[in-house]
């Protein structure tokens, strides 16, 4: 385990660098190939909308992969990852349009614990909407 | 309908083991958009202290939720799948999944509950590498979302 930040060095409330993930139906067909996820409402809009959703949305494993990066960047190595946890509140909606939509992320140190190990508590959005809550990791420092 | 509370604490038994490659791991890296090295270049993953490519952290998922598979479909247990939404998901890590890992999933159902007409199914998946030792455990809530009212309408008068 050789994360690049050390315990010492942050405090809580240190903000950890934000990050936007950008997301379209192209994004959605190949997270589904590579997850093997083929449910229809993350890539056939008319079953989507049939199902009572807005419009095509994003896999909520998706919407996790993405959110944690903010964290495996932070410390240079994603072994060094302890827990990591998260709500699907709120789908994240990709329109077929030029630009899909993004999904924004925030993670700042909730708390120091034992073993140089720390929580970072992320906020992650899309299109102004919280969309994932008690989005939360534990990660070991050096 | 209420999900049969006697089946928590119930275990399946584990998978057969999953075989993780170097390929599907770039494939998944890829397909996040996530260009980090440890993932697809076995000298930056040693660098790190790693013995092969690791996976980026939900990478398991697609493992354990096939096997969550057996407990979701299990005709027993009634669960209405063409409702179930994802609630929730946590991972506790002993250590990352590597290529060359042959995991086995072991599926237990930790609670059943049903709150305002909606079925809550908590599935706990133990993944263990070939040598019996732990590597992840996955925690998975999945909701069948309670019927439309109209539907609980006409299944009403179906029973009067």
């Amino acid at each position: 385990m050789t994360a690049k930040i050390a315990y010492d060095d942050v405090e809580v409330g240190t903000e950890l660098p934000a990050q936007s993930f950008p997301v379209n139906r192209a994004t959605l067909v190949q997270y589904a190939g590579a997850s093997g996820d083929f449910n229809p409402i993350h890539w056939n809009e008319k079953f989507a909308k049939e199902v009572g959703l807005p419009d095509v949305i994003a896999h909520g494993m998706f919407t996790m992969a993405e959110a944690i990066r903010v964290v495996t960047d932070w410390t240079g190595d994603p072994g060094a990852l302890v827990d990591y946890g998260v709500r699907f509140t709120k789908p994240v909606v990709v329109p077929n349009d030029d630009r899909g939509a993004v999904i924004e992320v925030t993670g700042k140190v909730g708390a120091k614990l034992d073993d140089n190990t720390v929580r970072v508590d992320l906020t992650v959005t899309s299109a102004g909407l919280k969309v994932l809550g008690m989005s939360r990791a534990v990660v070991r420092l050096a | 309908m209420a999900l049969d509370q006697s089946f928590v604490g119930r275990t399946y038994p584990p998978t057969d083991p999953y075989e993780v490659g170097r390929e599907k791991i770039r494939e998944f890296a890829e397909a996040v958009g996530d260009a980090h090295p440890a993932y697809t270049d076995p000298d930056a993953a040693k660098a790190l202290g790693h013995p092969d490519v690791i996976a980026p952290p939900t990478f398991v998922f697609s493992i354990t939720f096939k096997a969550a598979g057996q407990v979701v479909q299990d005709p027993q247990l009634g669960l209405d799948y063409s409702r179930v939404v994802h609630g929730d998901q946590k991972f506790a890590y002993r250590r990352p999944v590597r290529a060359g890992d042959r995991l086995t999933v072991t599926s237990t159902i930790e609670a059943v509950k049903s709150m305002a007409g909606n079925d809550i199914l908590d599935i706990r998946g133990e993944v263990h590498d070939e040598a019996g030792e732990h590597v992840v455990t996955a925690w998975t809530k999945l909701v069948a979302r309670a019927a439309e009212p109209a539907e609980a309408v006409a299944q009403a008068d179906g029973k009067a």
